[in-house]
């Protein structure tokens, strides 16, 4: 299970192949890659900043790891998420399961995913022609995670 | 009893300041009568930290609700709804 919070890219590909030959048992992995879009509520946007809670984002990002681990039988997590400013088309985050069989890569990685959204002390600022702005959080994000609950 | 108190995105902007460490009256005991003590301070706190707005709390690293309690030397924050992903 592996966390990592930082300004540097990834590569979706390496980190899948050491996750795969690290355990022969593993038979499906399961991968979502976020990206910085260059539209939002409307203006164009040029970079989006994020800012974070060090210590309690890992703790945070560690949990949610956690609690998927205890809803599926998985063989692996990883959670990549980026700081700093990004640009329209840059990878914010990488988010990978690894299972046995993929059911449970599949749910563990949305699972995941939509606890990130709503419990990891992430924040985005936008820079846009009308000057710089902070995303508010969205009520869809909310019931994203709230509908695990009842499963 | 004392806490070190941390601002995150639009509320550090608001307040102008990422934290700070204050000495409590012994009646503010949870984080939700913390953030009601501090918007008793007024200007900026009262409108920033008002009842009405979306402000998210943290304990010691970890989501807090109103009633969760506070300890002595403990890590409070106070910041918008999270935007991550």
């Amino acid at each position: 299970m592996t966390v990592r919070v930082q300004p540097e890219d990834f590569d979706c590909g390496a980190e899948i192949s050491a996750i795969r030959r690290r355990d022969p048992r593993i038979g499906a992995i399961a991968s979502f890659i976020g990206t910085v879009r260059d539209l939002n509520e409307g203006l164009g946007v040029a970079t989006m900043t994020l800012e974070h809670y060090p210590g309690m984002t890992e703790k945070a990002l560690a949990s949610i790891c956690e609690q998927a681990r205890a809803r599926w039988n998985l063989l692996e997590t990883l959670v990549i998420h980026r700081v700093g400013t990004l640009r329209p088309t840059d990878q914010i985050v990488l988010v990978v399961a690894a299972s046995a069989h993929r059911g449970e890569a599949f749910a563990a990685c949305e699972f995941i995913m939509d606890y990130l959204k709503t419990e990891a002390p992430f924040w985005k600022k936008e820079a846009t022609p009308q000057g710089e702005r902070w995303v508010e959080a969205r009520s869809a994000d909310d019931e994203a995670a709230a509908r695990w609950l009842d499963r | 009893m004392q806490v070190r108190i941390l601002y995150f995105a639009g509320l550090r902007e608001s307040l102008q300041a990422a934290g700070e460490t204050v000495q409590l009256p012994a009646q503010v005991k949870s984080a939700g009568e913390l953030r009601r003590w501090l918007v008793a301070r007024g200007a900026p706190y009262a409108e920033a930290l008002a009842a009405g707005r979306p402000v998210r709390m943290s304990v010691e690293q970890a989501m807090a609700r109103p009633d969760t309690p506070l300890v002595d030397g403990a890590e409070v924050a106070f910041f918008p709804p999270v935007t991550g992903g």
